[in-house]
């Protein structure tokens, strides 16, 4: 309940744009939600599968079809297939990358402002020059490694899908600790914090009870913001052939890669698909991300002015003190301006 | 705040100091990442394609039997001398492949960079200006949907619809007879070109940079765009601009003489640090427009599993990141007296 009314307010206190962004941007992403989630049952073939349950291969470089949609591959693969299979992959890479990099700078960034000293400052300089550093190289250095060991069998995940949200992770986690370690620092000096170490509390409780709550609310903005980055990033891993390799699953980045030579011979399909699938979803988590900032960010919030309706007096009045009516101006005026209203409607 | 803590060389001394550090760790990091995870990176490079001999004497040139201490010794001792090692699969120095490719790398960031200064930041003034106004909502609009789009379909498009019309060039970063006429002298093609005085070549060379930075430079414009609004519209809410608009200032002033140089300051900043967003996308468009840059040179190193090439040349990318990052800083705190406390 109190989740649902967390994940409500925003699209409630919003107005104007902001707010249409936020909607836009939310029912864009659900619709790749729902692709990534019931995948299986909207996808007409699997996403490498290249000849129907008869035996018939499927057409090379196929038109857009009654069969194939989006039409079909250079590997006769369902375009259409492998763009909603696209979107599962996709999900699943940034929601684990933007999870792992949230909970590793969350626990950092909380322990090292809370703490300070030496641990903060060894902390604050090792982030800081990971997010100096170019966040697309390292993701190319760490996927570069991960998918040379994974032919090799050294490491323990086999999937693809981890080793690029792992890729990911390691871009994202300097933001969130930036974040956190900052309103960390700001929040542990005020007054109830004061008050939980007056009445005992111990570190680890303040830091859970007390500094988490506070620290939590800034993570939204950050997280969507960097899920649509991520996209960005896993396609541009898979255009380089270090992403997610074309046998694990079906990634967009990959796809657009393998076709750009056909784009040219007047193939468009192979093309289009995928990266209007790739543009679709980094707008629509772009928008959500800066319509929740608008109505989260104090320094750029416009509230909605809440509509106040005033009970009409003589409802209540008229029950219990119909003599007072006439003695009171507003309600008199009311009376007059309904009137006037009646007499202005030309159908009454 | 004493006054000595605010003075301008003792900040300058503390940033230049503080690249020390950054830098180490960085090195760390990449060493870790690419040398101490297990597995052998010499085999993965040239496994299969010389006998086991050559493969033992290999490493041994490149120092990959030492331990491990040793190894990330001489990797940082060989740094601190500009040498970023050399790469296993074709045995250059990797300071000659950034010499050689490094002058194309910074033509095109530095064009795409003008591209994104100069598209981006007066659209993003007027978003900020007109907030909420449907321009608003465009400008906003354009900076997401290109940020949005990849890079490598954004030249797909280019490549296969602009190019032909406007009949651009879309491949390297001359035509051949470009390349023989030009003397090589400073290894970046548009002042070699300038150099020789030859007008053919300098218009061939202009012609081959404006796609390629045009792509980059407006893939890069929509953080600009992002960045300033924000900055107009934080500033906006100020005190000091409530204070001019009180005292009965037109709003027209408020906005240029208040608002923007205000808003524009923390913006200097922010574009600095662009500078790694720009050579990660630099690396796709290299790529995509066949633009003959490191960028391009590092993903065949990759795609060759060159441990050694990648290594020195994403150390080189981490150094040339943070050296920009000082720049940045030390001209803003010439710029804001309130930076260097």
């Amino acid at each position: 309940m109190r989740f649902a009314r967390a994940i409500v307010r925003p699209f409630v206190t919003t107005q104007g744009v902001a707010r249409w962004m936020l909607l836009i941007g939310a029912l864009i992403t659900s619709v790749f939600l729902i692709c990534a989630l019931f995948a299986p049952w909207l996808a007409p073939y699997g996403f490498d599968q290249f000849r129907s349950s008869d035996g018939k291969d499927f057409p090379q470089l196929g038109h857009p079809s009654s069969q194939h949609w989006f039409g079909t591959t250079d590997l006769k693969t369902d375009v259409l297939s492998r763009t909603i299979w696209g979107a599962r992959t996709a999900l699943e890479v940034v929601t684990l990358a933007v999870f792992m990099s949230l909970i590793i700078g969350l626990v950092l960034g909380i322990a090292s402002g809370y703490f300070g000293g030496r641990l903060d400052r060894m902390l604050v300089l090792v982030m800081d020059a990971l997010f100096a550093f170019p966040s697309f190289l390292l993701a190319i250095v760490v996927a570069f490694l991960l998918t040379n060991k994974i032919g090799s069998g050294v490491f323990f995940m086999t999937s693809g899908v981890v080793a690029a949200a792992l890729s990911l992770t390691v871009i994202y986690i300097p933001q969130y600790f930036r974040v956190v370690r900052n309103t960390t620092v700001s929040a542990k000096e005020a007054n109830y914090i004061e008050a939980a170490r007056a009445l005992g509390a111990t570190d680890g409780v303040i830091m859970r009870r007390y500094l988490f709550g506070n620290v939590i609310q800034s993570i939204p903005v950050l997280g969507t913001l960097n899920a649509a980055d991520a996209i960005g990033t896993l396609a541009g891993l898979g255009f380089l052939g270090i992403g997610i390799q074309p046998d694990q699953a079906a990634e967009w980045g990959y796809d657009l890669q393998k076709s750009l030579d056909e784009a040219s011979a007047g193939v468009w399909w192979t093309s289009l698909y995928p990266a209007l699938a790739i543009i679709l979803l980094i707008t629509g988590l772009t928008l959500v991300g800066e319509g929740l900032n608008e109505t989260i960010n104090p320094l750029l919030r416009t509230r909605r002015l809440i509509p106040v309706r005033m009970t009409p007096r003589e409802t209540v009045m008229s029950t219990t003190l119909e003599p007072a009516l006439h003695d009171d101006p507003m309600a008199d005026l009311q009376a007059e301006d309904r009137a006037r209203r009646e007499r202005r409607d030309p159908n009454p | 705040m004493s006054s000595s803590s605010g003075s301008l060389p003792r900040y300058i001394v503390q940033r230049l100091l503080l690249v020390i550090p950054m830098m180490w760790i960085l090195m760390t990091l990449v060493f870790l990442l690419l040398r101490v995870a297990p597995g052998d990176p010499v085999s993965a490079a040239l496994g299969g394609k010389i006998s086991p001999q050559a493969l033992e004497s290999s490493k041994e040139q490149l120092g990959l039997n030492k331990p491990l201490i040793q190894q990330y010794w001489d990797y940082l001792w060989s740094v601190v001398h500009l040498n970023f090692g050399t790469s296993f699969t074709d045995n250059q120095p990797i300071i000659d492949v950034i010499k050689q490719n490094g002058g194309a790398t910074l033509s095109l960031t530095t064009a795409a960079f003008l591209v994104a200064v100069v598209v981006g930041i007066p659209l993003g003034l007027i978003a900020g200006r007109m907030r909420d106004t449907p321009s608003d909502v465009l400008i906003r609009l354009f900076g997401i949907i290109t940020y949005a789009t990849p890079i490598f379909f954004a030249g797909l498009l280019v490549q296969v619809h602009v190019a032909p019309a406007l009949g651009l060039p879309t491949g390297s970063d001359a035509s051949p007879e470009t390349t023989f006429i030009v003397p090589d002298r400073t290894h970046i093609l548009l002042i070699d070109a300038i150099l020789s005085g030859d007008w053919p070549s300098i218009v061939d060379v202009v012609r081959h940079l404006i796609l390629p930075s045009l792509v980059l430079g407006i893939f890069i414009c929509g953080v600009f765009i992002r960045l300033v609004r924000i900055n107009i519209l934080q500033t906006n809410q100020s005190d000091y601009v409530e204070a001019a608009t009180a005292r009965g200032v037109s709003p027209r002033k408020v906005t240029w003489n208040h608002a923007f140089r205000n808003a524009l300051v923390p913006v200097i900043t922010v574009l600095g640090l662009q500078a790694a967003l720009l050579l990660g996308g630099a690396v796709l468009t290299e790529t995509t427009f066949n633009w003959p840059g490191i960028g391009l040179k590092l993903v065949k190193y990759i795609n060759g599993r060159d441990y050694g090439a990648v290594q020195g040349i994403v150390t080189f990318f981490g150094l040339v990141v943070i050296v920009v990052g000082l720049i940045v800083d030390i001209i803003n705190a010439l710029i804001d007296p309130r930076v260097r406390y």
